[in-house]
């Protein structure tokens, strides 16, 4: 039944302006198209019907890689594969390094792009957890300026962000990673590159020696990424290794029912959750020891 | 049959039979240079869509389509109203699947649909894309009728029946009870009852189901281009619902993107293609979506079985008795019916065993899902898993190893042959041979040291093992005395052309497991010339031989012979031509590497390439009286045997992670006996397929539907198939007990990876589970339920 788009203009944008023109003209009916590695399925499967499609892979302004003062900024048309590579990304924010390899195949990495991923709001998605757990700041432009998001701001729900349908996002800009942290990153799936049953990615900070700005942020167990703002509350001012795991987790079971997928019941994503947690706390007490 | 004689083609030192001799067609495939239907394009033609019932069960109460019609490159948008003559019903019966009944099939929905994706309403555009706009555009109302989808309740009263005029959802049902089976459980030692879940998954073929029907009114011909198994079968089934002479349809396959089973049913929306074709006067391409592919396509398995195993105190099995129910969807599919699946987990189950206690009850029943049918493997992989999980936990019960109560209770090797309490008879079996080489190719004893060693570490390594039974090269007992026109016998036609190349047209088909590479090494054999010096044609019904194509592992068994007694006979001919040309006796005279050689001497006497270019263009210069033929035509059909058996025996190695409930596969191995091997390199890739697919209905394949008839998971991103990351590596090794009934001596190998793998992989999670107290028999076995099974969610 579905194997053709419905038919849909095509504009390949040189700058900034040219997507802004397009997305000022056509709103909701336009839809940008960056790596195409979820856009173009949709458009095949019919699930997405654009008016008017615009390329943006093109555009100057939303690509490279750069150490602005202190935050490292990732241009929104960065591909997988370029970011995964990236010296300035391995050092800066090793987190996103470590989670690119679990996004699918090697095909789907040359081809998707970082802020593709992140506007795609995938809610099993690992690069949003990595932003909200970074706390990333998000760079965005439209005809009227540009404004500032924080991640924590960006993700409202499944396929759902704060862009409005006249803007774009330009990059991210991730703080540099500084001494004494501490970051962990894992999911549980059931094929390499598949949607994870249940992730997470944990980052802190040791200060003076116990943790501080911890926050465990689980991924592909709700609509969005989940901050476990409780649970992470119970690591603040503590020494790694010198706390129970078991009631980080209940933490974790006292305040998350996580949303069940086709496979995976509620109950097993909240177990997985809390293996996660338990690796990720050892892992952090190793580092420290 | 048996032309052993010391110089038979299979050991002939220039013989290629038994050498892994790489595929000439690889080349072109990897290239992306092969022929699939998708890539032909004809003139005139016009591409269809379809739209389908989004119910699983509802009524048709209006089709409006003028809005779809009005669209520019819109030709034609029919519904079965206007098919009615263009097309009859079918109905998937067969004479000796005795009571099995059906309800018609059309190309369109008749009034009613009985499964969501159903095709209601057929398109005819310009190109694929406007057909499907134009399906968007297509207004219809349906009355949602109540779906029947739980196999389980399918037969009970209050129930509704989905063919009222069927009378029931009972679609067949069949019964054994052989020897003793209450006594024999009443003195067991041990007895041990399971419930399995075999779960409903499908082939997914890489390359989906393809045709274009193309239609000559002038001389009312009808050609398809078809990614299909079984090209003869086509022509018939076409010519007979589009009421067309037989003698004028033509069916072409070129390369084929995988089968697996599923390229061997009539589907309704190529029979829609057919159908269009002949109202439209044009050529009418259909290519299956992948949401079509998964919602549409035959799946398989889809069984409830409860089974015991009874044992005596030795660990030597004497009963099992089963009940099995299996959900097939709406329809049995035509023509082989949906009752063949059931029928094999009643003849196989526990088949390799010497029991004679065997009581069988099995019932296929009705619903409103996608139909089920035959897929690689066809019942093996319940029996196998049923009748080896039953041996492992009764193995556990008598505190006994797996692999010793196996071979205590193998039928013994010179029991053969040998009649199973099901009525199978096996020619010759290497049970306990291919076991005991099992066992040291994979240093059991060693593994089982580790697995103790690791377990006190937490880490919990399990080992599983699956021997079993494969039916291959099957007589017409399988659907010709059914009335089935489906051919169990095949045919080979072999020349010698003028440059000294042989060419070979054969009825058995290429589905890319490797038939025309094996098809060139036993001709290449037989007459005395390289492999690469044949080139073999398949799939083309007005070239080759009339035959059966690729069902039930026939390929190499009934095709190869075939080619290997036209082989030997064009060699009698070339040396009868050579002899009279050379003036020697031809029994003197040899064929070695494409040259006329002096047997005894190996002396070259004369290429191929000068016989034949005196006998095609210098008739003139041969002695008188002499007609040389250099074509020659041979058929095979099996007809000792109803089917030539074939035995193998599996074993898994893995580690469950306890806290993830994530399977990881380590290590693979098959001891396999197809009889004569005749490419050891294709075999090893047919066996290591079969068993990935095995591996991916025990942990990742499945067909999920709701409780209302949907399937919510009809994509290749939420149905999980087994990926090269995931698999282990899979060791293949041989023993080699070559079936007397042919002088080839091969039998079938395309299906037993399939059979063995989920019976192997389960035995290998529980028994990594044993200590914990866990234990599965529910498939797939995703981390979810493995963690359900430790008590850990």
């Amino acid at each position: 039944m579905r194997l053709k788009p419905r038919a849909f203009e095509y504009v390949r944008a040189r700058s900034l302006q040219d997507v802004f023109s397009v997305l000022d003209a056509h709103g909701d009916e336009a839809k940008i198209l960056a790596g195409g590695q979820s856009l173009v399925p949709a458009l095949n499967l019919r699930l997405a019907a654009p008016e008017i499609v615009v390329d943006v892979s093109a555009v100057e302004a939303l690509s490279g890689i750069t150490v602005v003062d202190d935050v490292l900024r990732i241009g929104a048309m960065s591909r997988y594969i370029e970011v995964a590579t990236s010296d300035l990304v391995a050092r800066h924010a090793p987190m996103i390094a470590r989670a690119i390899p679990y996004i699918a195949h090697t095909a789907i990495r040359n081809r998707g792009t970082f802020g593709g991923s992140l506007c795609n709001a995938d809610p099993a998605s690992e690069l949003p957890a990595c932003a909200l757990a970074l706390k990333a700041v998000f760079n965005i432009s439209s005809s009227a300026g540009e404004r500032k998001i924080a991640a924590s701001d960006f993700f409202l729900g499944t396929y759902t962000t704060a862009l409005e349908p006249n803007e774009v996002l330009v990059s991210v800009e991730v703080p540099l990673t500084g001494p004494g942290s501490l970051f962990y990153f894992d999911e549980v799936a059931r094929r390499q590159g598949d949607y994870a049953m249940a992730g997470l990615a944990a980052r802190a900070e040791v200060r003076g020696g116990v943790l501080a700005d911890a926050r465990l942020v689980f991924f592909a167990v709700s609509d969005m990424p989940l901050a476990a703002s409780a649970a992470s509350a119970l690591l603040e001012g503590k020494a790694p290794g010198s706390f129970d795991a078991e009631v980080v987790c209940e933490a974790l079971a006292q305040t998350i029912v996580p949303l069940e997928d086709l496979t995976t019941s509620s109950a097993t994503k909240l177990h997985l959750m809390k293996v996660l947690t338990r690796r990720a706390l050892t892992d952090f007490a190793g580092k420290e020891a | 049959m048996n032309d052993r004689s010391a110089m038979s083609v299979l050991d002939k030192p220039n013989s290629y039979i038994g050498r892994s001799v790489p595929r000439p067609n690889a080349k072109r495939l990897a290239q992306g240079r092969a022929t699939y239907v998708d890539d032909i394009v004809l003139p005139r033609m016009v591409h269809l869509a379809f739209c389908r019932s989004p119910y699983a069960h509802a009524e048709i109460l209006s089709i409006d389509s003028t809005a779809a019609l009005a669209l520019p490159g819109v030709l034609r948008v029919v519904t079965m109203a206007d098919l009615q003559d263009y097309c009859t019903p079918w109905v998937g019966v067969l004479d000796h699947l005795k009571g099995i009944k059906s309800a018609p099939q059309w190309p369109l929905a008749n009034g009613k649909a009985f499964f969501q994706g159903e095709p209601i309403v057929a398109v005819a555009a310009t190109s694929r894309a406007i057909a499907e706009d134009a399906v968007d555009l297509i207004e219809v109302d349906y009355k949602e009728l109540p779906p029947v989808t739980d196999m389980e309740t399918a037969l009970d009263p209050d129930t509704p029946v989905i063919h009222p005029e069927l009378g029931d959802n009972l679609c067949f049902e069949r019964s054994i009870d052989s020897g003793d089976v209450d006594a024999a459980f009443a003195e067991a030692a041990v007895v041990v009852e399971e419930t399995f879940h075999f779960n409903r998954h499908t082939g997914v073929t890489l390359e989906p189901r393809s045709i274009i029907c193309d239609y000559n009114p002038a001389d009312e011909t009808l050609t398809l281009h078809m990614s299909v198994q079984c090209p003869h079968m086509s022509k018939n089934l076409y010519a007979k619902h589009l009421g067309l002479d037989e003698d004028k349809v033509r069916v072409i396959c070129k390369d084929v993107g995988g089968s697996f089973g599923l390229k061997i049913h009539t589907y309704s929306d190529e029979m829609a293609a057919g159908a269009l074709t002949v109202m439209l006067g044009r050529p009418v391409k259909f290519i299956a979506d992948r949401l079509e592919s998964f919602t549409t396509d035959i799946h398989a398995r889809d069984h409830r079985v409860t089974a015991k195993m009874a044992f005596t105190q030795d660990g030597e099995i004497t009963a099992v008795e089963m009940d099995d129910i299996t959900g097939i969807g709406p329809y049995s599919v035509y023509p082989r019916t949906s009752g063949i699946e059931m029928n094999q987990v009643a003849n196989l189950t526990a088949g390799p065993y010497k029991h004679l206690n065997y009581r069988v009850r099995a019932r296929v029943v009705f619903q409103n899902k996608g139909v089920m049918c035959q897929y690689r493997g066809v019942g093996h992989p319940i029996a196998v898993a049923v009748g080896e999980a039953l041996i492992d936990k009764g193995a556990a019960a008598l505190g006994m190893d797996p692999a010793e109560v196996r071979r205590r209770s193998f039928i013994p090797d010179d029991a053969y042959p040998y009649t199973s309490p099901s009525g199978a008879i096996y020619e010759r079996q290497s049970h306990r041979q291919s076991l005991d080489k099992l066992v040291a190719v994979m240093d059991y004893e060693a593994l089982r040291r580790e697995q103790r060693v690791l377990r006190e570490r937490g880490i919990y390594r399990g080992i599983g093992f699956a021997s079993l039974i494969e039916v291959t090269n099957p007589s017409p007992a399988f659907y010709g005395v059914g009335g089935a026109r489906i051919a169990s016998q095949d045919g080979c036609t072999i020349r010698l052309d003028p440059t000294g190349g042989i060419t070979c047209a054969t009825g058995v088909t290429e589905q890319g497991q490797g038939t025309e590479t094996i098809i060139a090494q036993i001709a290449a054999s037989a007459v005395g010339v390289a492999p690469g010096q044949v080139r073999v044609i398949t799939g083309d019904t007005d070239v080759v031989p009339y035959g059966g194509g690729t069902w039930a592992s026939r390929g190499a068994g009934i095709g190869g012979e075939a080619a290997l007694q036209a082989g030997k006979e064009l060699r009698r001919n070339i040396l009868e031509v050579a002899g009279a040309i050379l003036q020697s006796a031809p029994e003197s005279l040899d064929i070695r590497d494409g040259e006329i050689v002096d047997a005894k001497s190996g002396n070259e006497r004369m290429p191929l390439a000068e016989l034949g270019r005196l006998v095609y263009f210098r008739g003139d210069t041969l002695p008188e009286g002499l007609q040389p033929e250099l074509v020659a035509t041979k058929h095979y059909v099996s007809r000792s045997y109803p089917f030539a058996f074939t035995n193998a025996a599996h074993a898994c190695l893995l580690e469950v992670d306890v806290e993830t409930g994530l399977v990881k596969l380590l290590k693979y191995w098959v001891v396999e006996d197809c009889g004569t091997v005749i490419n050891p390199l294709l075999v090893a890739e047919q066996t290591r397929g079969g068993v990935v697919q095995g591996i991916g209905a025990a942990l990742y394949e499945e067909c999920l539907y709701s409780p209302e008839g949907q399937m919510i998971n009809g994509s290749m991103a939420d149905y999980l198939l087994p990926m090269a990351a995931e698999m282990p590596e899979i060791f293949v090794d041989h023993v080699t007990t070559p079936t007397e009934t042919s002088e080839l001596g091969a039998k079938g190998v395309g299906e037993a990876g399939t059979a063995g793998a989920p019976g192997a992989v389960m035995n290998a999670i529980n028994d990594a589970l044993g200590p914990l107290d866990a234990r599965l028999s529910h498939m797939p076995f995703t981390p979810d339920k493995i963690l359900r099974a430790l008590g850990k969610t």
